[in-house]
């Protein structure tokens, strides 16, 4: 699969990326080299084959359900200047 | 001092030659003479580091100190520390003082070891040179105009520097045993799920694990025993026992089956790395270890694969360094979208920029099956083909890189010819198999890397393996000019 | 042209645990901003989700109460969108392998008919936190309190034809996972909100028509009123030649329309995959089977049973089971007091006033009860008439006495049953009044009523009526 600028622009816009429209070429490229390197997979049958998510095989772990954590919001808004009456802000959210 | 493994230096300070005072001035010392040319360390964090070797000191002095208490170690700058900058080698994370310690840390804190900082890597762990990182390249010590591998380059250059006796370091497809065979260091990567992830800054969840970087196998299982363990806030955590890694150093080799897959030796492999490998093999042989040759028939799809799944991951991961509640955030934006877009687009790298889009772009409407399904599907044939070999043999061995310390600058313009340098390391980290590197010869003076690749949870045996490799070798003592 | 309705709806419902869904942080509402968020609550860098057990019992007792499949595995997926209430930049949630299947459930309509209405799956999942659009110079500010706290989306099919089926299955699922203690309900607080999915089609034709999704509605009000008023939206644009967009629309109750929510309108691709942080999660037949014997009875065998054994009037049980508390409530008052119908009077009449009046619980009810079974034995016993009984309420629920009894002999409301008091008052009353006796023997038995309603004032209430009938008719023979 070789990506176009259109490609780059939407893939970029999910993910939330700006990218500089002198960049989009590369990006371009190297993404569409990247994507050939991992199209080789197609060569090989998998119709059978289970998909592997997780390298154990293992079962989720339950937690009792008891409160463990004590308000630290002083200390966990210290790393952040946009914040005011404890509340993050950011540029208006419109619904 | 500073040319002792961490078993000689925790002797030296039961016995009292030294103090951990002394010890950490002394690294501390190292770090300022010969850093500013290396460039593995992010932070510094000396007056911690000096705090932390007080305290040791007394535990010392009450006779209430475990081996690693007073040692100073450099820890890869992923995991995060309390109240010190956790930066991830990313300007998006240039403010970020993190709030809480990492288990890891935790673990390494209650064993009274001391922190001498955070070490470089590449951005977010991705990347096999250590060239991404927002705070500058890693020069490799055996030769500087090279690079130290990644992404833990910090950590393996520190350590091959002797500007710490040892560190951590994490590996998602290779970055703690590709920089241990470029830098000539004993590198572990255990079991997936051996070691807690919490507090590790992820990037790909399903095959991150953290592992050591050591001057000899002794001192990664002193390492490894205060690392591991299940963590209750890390759901992949393994609820096993942890064994005494140093217990079975010294068992002898005799009847040990070592598998070599042909796919290993193939196309590919430099000549010379190829040769200095087939002599540690040899060597495993008077041992008294049996060598079988085996088939990893799957293995030239480990990299596809991975380029898939690690960014699929990746680029959820990342999601959350979008400027609100801590980390980097653009100056004015003008609309929350503006917020968002230029927050990530100036606070990560390219290479971070490419693999979040890889991942959004294989996880996307329509290409999932093919892409990430695909991927996950290889995964499992690649994890099956190990099952099967180990069906045959106790353990693999093989080159830990296709190559030696390649130049800076050779391939950062071609992401592809980088992704190829973890070519033989990938596959283990998508089967969640424990993996080492131990120093077994040089290339044009710089050190090759043999890999040794165990089954699940056999990290006794490839520390005991590797162990008795030193005892009879001693390329993993020999340090680079310059430095010692 | 004759138009049919189709709705289906996704009900969200906040689970009643303590903690969050994967994180130690408290649930309770109501707290100070991001005072309940803690690291992993906030995504932090490095954090990891441990999942709670509760989370997982409650998802498969709702599918018991359901009788629904239940996922025996089950896995967390990511979905992936950016928004400030949403800490990692995804919500962990369940998309291939629910922990409840298919099910069903019965509604009743307002002629007695009853409907199944299909349940398509309910996952669990975590809500986001909130933004506040208060003026913050032109800022959002987002709590992150909420953000964490373990939900279950229940999918239904979109078997409903009108707005007042989905109000009834709503009104029944509420009622349903209120029974089964997975969740407060809290309409007000946002415990309990949902999605219509609302299109029209031509009566008769098999294909449904492009549906609109109206979002978060958190009143049975609302929800028919959005829908209502969606559908004659919809069939005006139609029956005008225009056609339906899919899309999200918002109801705005003030202005009584819903409007489309253009933010929301760009295509998502939310890019689902497994959530590595999270291994599947296995539930053994055992686990099932404990979880199952903490069921309590359910309404509909509830219902069933009250109608059986108590010879109540169907609307007269629809009223009492409608929350458990209530017919808890109900099932104590009627066994003490040993006179169901009395009991069902009472619940729905007085005490439910009461209630209502003073915006107060059933289980925060002054009035206990084994307070008012013992209140509705005075009355069985004659100790006090019905009349008397509302007084006695009354100061039970201020508090004026700690049981009927205390209030009975402290304010002196016991009835006069001595028939020598009794006849006295008749005897004073009837010699008062000669006119009206003439009256009543010349034929006119409506007097009767009068001088009852004398004696009884004279005896401020206490006398027996019964009594007090036989014998003023007695002596006027």
């Amino acid at each position: 699969m070789s990506l176009d600028k259109n490609d780059v622009e939407k893939i970029a816009h999910l993910a939330r990326l700006a990218i500089a429209d002198e960049d989009i070429p590369g990006y371009a490229g190297s993404l569409s080299s990247i994507l050939q390197l991992v199209e080789q997979m197609d060569a090989v049958d998998t119709k059978n084959v289970l998909p592997m998510a997780h390298p154990q095989d293992a079962h989720q772990r339950l937690r009792e359900d008891v409160v463990t954590e004590k308000n630290q919001r002083e200390h966990f808004q210290k790393i952040t200047e946009n914040v005011e009456n404890g509340l993050y802000l950011v540029p208006k959210v419109l619904d | 001092m500073h040319s002792k493994t961490i078993a000689e230096l925790a002797e030296g300070l039961k016995i009292g030659d030294f103090s951990s005072e002394e010890l950490t001035k002394s690294f501390l010392q190292r770090i300022k003479q010969y850093d500013a040319e290396l460039n593995s360390f992010i932070t510094v964090s000396e007056d911690h580091a000096l705090a932390q070797a007080r305290a040791a000191d007394e535990l010392i002095a009450k006779g209430a100190s475990s081996v690693l208490t007073g040692i100073p170690l450099a820890q890869k700058d992923i995991f995060c520390t309390n109240g010190i900058k956790t930066t991830c080698g990313s300007k998006m994370l240039d403010n970020f003082i993190a709030p809480y310690d990492a288990t890891v840390i935790h673990h390494f804190n209650q064993a009274g070891a001391v922190m001498l900082g955070k070490t470089n890597m590449d951005e977010f762990a991705m990347g096999s040179s250590n060239e991404t990182s927002f705070y500058g390249s890693v020069k490799n010590p055996w030769d500087t105009t090279t690079v130290p591998g990644g992404s833990s380059g910090g950590s393996a250059a520190a350590v091959a520097a002797r500007l710490a006796p040892a560190a951590t370091g994490t590996d998602t497809g290779g970055s703690i045993r590709q920089p241990a065979a470029l830098c000539g260091l004993t590198g572990l990567k255990p079991t997936y799920g051996r070691i807690s992830r919490y507090g590790m800054i992820a990037f790909a969840s399903s095959l991150d694990q953290a592992g050591t970087f050591t001057q000899t196998a002794e001192d990664s299982a002193l390492m490894l025993n205060v690392m591991s363990g299940f963590d209750e806030k890390d759901s992949t955590s393994v609820d096993k026992d942890v064994p005494d890694y140093t217990a079975n150093l010294s068992q002898p080799l005799n009847g040990l089956k070592i598998g070599l897959p042909k796919e290993y030796f193939g196309e590919g492999l430099n000549a010379d790395v190829a040769k200095v490998v087939e002599e540690a093999v040899a060597e495993y042989k008077k041992m008294g270890a049996e060598i079988v040759d085996i088939s990893l028939p799957n293995s030239h799809l480990s990299v596809p694969a991975y380029y898939v799944i690690a960014p699929a991951e990746c680029s959820s991961n990342l999601s959350r360094f979008d400027g609100v509640r801590f980390g980097y955030r653009c100056e004015d934006p003008k609309d929350l979208e503006d917020m968002y877009k230029r927050s990530r687009g100036e606070g990560f790298g390219e290479e971070v920029k490419r693999r979040i889009m890889i991942g959004a772009y294989v996880l996307s409407a329509g290409y999932y099956d093919a892409y990430y399904l695909k991927a996950q599907k290889i995964r499992r044939l690649i994890s099956d083909d190990f099952k099967a070999a180990f069906e045959k043999v106790d353990v693999i061995m093989g080159p830990t890189s296709p190559e030696v310390a390649f130049k800076a600058g050779e391939k950062s313009d071609d992401p592809v010819s980088m992704y190829l340098s973890d070519i033989y390391t990938i596959a283990t980290n998508l089967a969640g198999l424990p993996g080492m590197s131990v120093p077994c010869g040089f290339s044009n003076k710089m050190p090759v890397g043999l890999q040794i690749i165990g089954n699940y949870f056999d990290e006794s045996r490839l520390l005991n393996i590797a162990h008795q490799y030193q005892q009879t070798t001693g390329w993993h003592k020999q340090m680079p000019e310059g430095y010692k | 042209m004759e138009w049919e309705t189709v709705i289906g709806l996704e009900i969200h419902t906040q689970l009643a645990t303590r903690s969050k869904i994967f994180s130690g942080a408290a649930t309770a509402y109501g707290a100070e901003p991001n005072t309940q968020a803690c690291a992993v609550d906030l995504g932090l860098p490095g954090v990891l989700p441990v999942l709670n057990k509760e989370a997982i019992s409650m998802g498969v007792k709702f599918g018991l109460a359901l009788d629904a499949e239940i996922g025996m595995t089950s896995v967390f997926d990511r979905k992936n969108y950016f928004y400030p209430d949403l800490p990692k930049g995804y919500q962990t949630t369940q998309m291939d392998f629910p922990i409840v299947g298919k099910g069903s459930l019965i509604i009743e309509l307002e002629d007695g008919t009853t409907k199944v209405i299909g349940v398509t799956r309910a996952h669990l999942e975590e809500d986001a936190g909130k933004s506040l659009h208060e003026d913050f110079h032109g800022m959002t500010g987002i709590d992150l309190n909420r953000a964490g706290t373990p939900l279950l989306e229940i999918v239904s099919e979109p078997d409903m034809r009108s707005a007042k089926e989905a109000v009834a299955y709503m009104r029944k699922m509420h009622s349903l996972v209120r029974y089964i203690g997975i969740s407060d309900g809290n309409m007000q607080e946002g415990s309990f909100r949902c999605d219509a999915n609302v299109s029209v089609r031509p009566k008769g034709q098999k294909e449904f028509g492009t549906r609109a999704e109206l979002k978060n509605i958190n009143s049975f009000r609302f929800v028919e009123r959005a829908i209502n008023i969606e559908v004659e939206r919809q069939i005006d644009l139609l029956e005008a030649g225009g056609t339906v967009v899919q899309e999200t629309r918002l109801y705005d109750a003030d202005k009584d329309e819903t409007r489309s929510m253009r933010s929301k309108e760009e295509a998502n691709d939310y890019r689902y995959f497994p959530d590595p942080d999270l291994l599947p999660i296995k539930i053994t037949s055992e686990f099932v089977e404990q979880i199952r014997e903490t069921l309590p009875e359910l309404p509909d065998a509830k219902k069933a049973r009250f109608i059986e054994s108590f010879a109540l009037k169907a609307e007269d049980v629809a009223t009492i089971i409608s929350s458990r508390e209530t017919a808890d409530y109900f099932e104590i008052v009627a066994d003490k007091c040993g006179d169901a119908k009395l009991a069902a009077n009472w619940v729905i009449g007085e005490l439910s006033g009461y209630l209502n009046k003073e915006d107060t619980d059933i289980i925060a009810s002054p009035v206990t009860a084994e307070m008012l079974a013992l209140l509705l034995t005075r009355i069985k016993d004659d100790t006090i008439s019905g009349k008397i009984a509302k007084q006695v309420f009354e100061a039970l629920w201020n508090g004026e006495g700690e049981n009927a009894d205390a209030i009975i002999e402290s304010k002196g409301l016991k009835q006069i049953t001595d028939t020598g008091a009794i006849e006295a008052i008749v005897d004073e009353i009837i010699a008062a009044n000669p006119e009206q006796v003439e009256q009543f023997k010349a034929g006119k038995e409506k007097v009767l009523g009068f001088f009852v309603g004398q004696c009884m004032k004279a005896s401020k209430g206490k006398a027996n009526p019964g009594q007090l009938n036989q014998l003023i008719r007695d002596k006027l023979k």
